[in-house]
């Protein structure tokens, strides 16, 4: 009966089963859902949806598939651009205005032009009375005023009119593939992890314990292990500067979270591309340089080499000796790039820029070949994908 | 159908209770995820108690073993009564501890268990369970015989969010996330929880309360644990709502903040967002 709804969900990504349908069904027959679309809501909810990072494209799927089922009020969402529904200002009308705003003439045509509208405009908007965007006085778009109008991606319902659960969306900045945080992102490192014992002995060795009990004639012999710890080390290519001081706090954040849940860091800064040298700390770069050379000697293959940066820039940087911005190089930063890549065998790029934007920059491309397409963006998913690779 | 309501103690949105009932009704387990301090454990004691069942706690820590819910096989005690020539030591039954699963399986009527935490564990932890909560019924090998549940248990965990829990374990469970409550909702909490609270006084300490979780940059938003803390404290020094009215838009640090703020960090911020709004 709701096979294409599982169906719906399953295409749009989420991970529901014939369990949790058959789950659903029984639910169903028990008779926890009694004809209340908002308790069926909460139900399918409750059964199909097994985190909370899944809950807004669960909202859009159930939008989509249970279109009949929400009084005409409402309007399903259409597929605006994020940018233009990020409420940046609230507009505060008089009362003049408010009284001037006129009724454009019942629902049926609101969605009329609402359709006209998205046809016509093709840019974010903001104020104004016309277009769709934020905090104008346009019957479409949020937190806005007009008094008969269709909210379109706002926070939370200013007057709790004509709001479907499903559509307010609440649980969106829950995607895993918008918010970081440097605990997230500790979550996610923790994938990397790798146990061994060493330090101290702490814990009780049973097998040990059993065998030299039987050397001892059958007399308690207690042998103890250490602890196991996290064994995995890491090394840190942090690219600086430039295109990449507006990715800077999710960098911060990334360094800080590694910081923290390793116990072998080491880091070095880069600026664009690699080339012969790296360095540690940025303020006196000049005369504190350390030559890639002697990274690779010093840090052996047993070190996972993670390089972070947006990896945009000028194709010669990448391609041409010479082709740096701040030096002569001799040799080409692919020609270090692909050095390093062989010597630490367990390497990744972490792209602050998003998946679908890896097209419009040329080196990101290149830079992506020498990598063997092991090249995440730098999200939680991302870090998570690189964790398996990198896990191999 | 009946079921699982909101009490005049504890405030469920509907959500919630359709998930609760969801769960009673098809006999498995509830897994419950949410910002700390919004109710995720005290769930467990609303519902054993709206139901009229009794409450198995198991408080999951890093170091918790699967096995440790059903049954534990103490050989060292065996071994060392046995070396003091023990008759005990003839009975291995003697030496089965026995967990919490196996205490609420074996009880007379139908019980609510808490697994508490459920993601602090080892990352296998939700795996070892699996068949256990799925049939009720496990295998104690020592003596060989099956252990099965009288009576289903009502079973619910609870989750931060530390690790990712496996999808065979949560294809088993139904699952609802608990938002963090609006205003409305908080004002019900807060009425459930303090009815003879002065009404200008709670109206005044949940702005100053949404306005803080409202501040960008906390490290710990404080949630409304922290909040029913706070106002037992404003009643108990009987402050009046004027001292927390702050002038329109500035941020003031509120009084006695150390029961909301939980970090010096976030002091600081404060502390420098309040002398800015002085200054400006």
């Amino acid at each position: 009966m709701f096979a294409s709804f599982v169906l719906a969900l399953r295409s749009a990504g989420l991970p529901a089963s014939i369990t949790e349908y058959l789950t659903l069904m029984g639910a169903m027959k028990a008779g926890v859902a009694d004809y209340s679309i908002d308790d069926f809501y909460y139900l399918c909810r409750a059964t199909l949806v097994k985190d909370e990072r899944h809950l807004d494209r669960f909202d859009r799927v159930f939008g989509e598939v249970f279109k009949g089922l929400e009084p005409p009020e409402g309007m399903p969402i259409q597929n605006l651009p994020e940018e233009w529904l990020k409420a940046l200002a609230e507009k505060f009308l008089s009362k003049e205005e408010m009284d001037k705003i006129e009724k454009l003439g019942g629902l049926e045509a609101l969605m009329k032009r609402l359709q006209e509208l998205l046809e016509e405009q093709k840019g974010r908007h903001q104020g104004g009375s016309k277009w769709i965007g934020t905090a104008g006085t346009s019957p479409f778009g949020n937190n806005g005023a007009n008094p008969e109008g269709v909210r379109i991606g706002q926070q939370e319902g200013r007057n709790r009119r004509a709001i479907k659960v499903w559509d307010k969306r609440e649980f969106k900045d829950l995607d895993d593939t918008v918010e970081i945080g440097t605990r997230n992102i500790k979550l996610a490192l923790r994938r990397l992890r790798k146990f061994a014992r060493q330090g101290t002995p702490t814990e009780l060795d049973i097998p040990e314990t059993i065998r030299t009990t039987a050397n001892n004639a059958g007399y308690l012999d207690l042998k103890m292990v250490p602890e196991r710890h996290n064994t995995v080390k890491v090394l840190l290519f942090l690219d600086i500067g430039g295109s990449m001081d507006e990715h800077v706090r999710v960098c911060e954040e990334l360094f800080s979270a590694a910081r923290g849940e390793f116990k072998h860091l080491e880091y070095f800064y880069f600026h664009n591309c690699i080339y012969e040298r790296v360095w540690k700390t940025n303020r006196r770069r000049n005369d504190n340089m350390t030559p890639t050379e002697e990274v690779m000697r010093k840090y052996g293959p047993d070190y996972k080499a993670i390089f972070v940066g947006d990896a945009s820039m000028s194709p010669y940087e990448v391609s041409h000796p010479g082709g740096s911005v701040e030096h002569w190089n001799d040799e080409p930063g692919s020609v270090w790039m692909e050095r390093l890549t062989k010597h630490f065998r367990r390497s990744a790029w972490l792209n602050p820029r998003p998946r679908n934007a890896w097209d419009h920059a040329m080196t990101i491309g290149m830079l992506r070949k020498v990598m063997e397409n092991r090249m995440y963006p730098l999200t939680l998913g991302g870090i998570d994908e690189m964790a398996k690779e990198l896990n191999k | 159908m009946s079921g699982f309501k909101s009490t005049d103690r504890y405030i469920a949105s509907r959500d919630l209770e359709v998930a609760v009932n969801a769960a009673v009704a098809l006999q498995r387990p509830l897994l419950v995820k949410g910002e700390p301090g919004t109710g995720k454990t005290v769930l467990a004691h609303e519902i054993a108690n709206s139901l009229g069942h009794p409450l198995i706690e198991w408080h999951v820590k890093s170091t918790t073993k699967a096995q440790q819910g059903l049954y534990e096989y103490d050989a060292v005690s065996r071994l060392r009564d046995g070396q003091l020539g023990d008759e005990r030591v003839k009975d291995i039954g003697n030496y089965i501890v026995r967990g919490k699963l196996w205490e609420a399986f074996e009880s007379g009527e139908q019980t609510v268990v808490l697994i508490d935490e459920v993601d602090k564990a080892d990352i296998e932890f939700p795996n070892d369970l699996l068949l256990e909560l799925d049939r009720m019924q496990f295998f104690v090998y020592e003596t060989r015989q099956t252990i099965k549940a009288k009576h289903r248990p009502i079973v619910l965990i609870t989750s931060n969010n530390e690790k990712e829990l496996p999808d065979a374990f949560l294809r088993r469970c139904f699952f609802h996330y608990i938002r963090f409550p609006d205003r409305e909702t908080m004002e019900q909490i807060v009425q459930a929880h303090y009815p003879d609270i002065k009404q200008d006084l709670a109206r005044e300490a949940l702005t100053v309360f949404f306005k803080i979780r409202d501040v960008p940059g906390l490290k710990k938003k404080p949630a409304t644990s922290e909040l029913l803390d706070w106002l037992k404290l404003l009643m108990i020094e009987d402050l009046s709502p004027e001292v927390l009215r702050s002038k329109e838009q500035h941020v003031v640090i509120p009084p006695l903040h150390g029961a909301l703020l939980k970090n010096e960090q976030d002091v600081h911020l404060f502390e420098r967002l309040a002398f800015l709004s002085r200054r400006g």
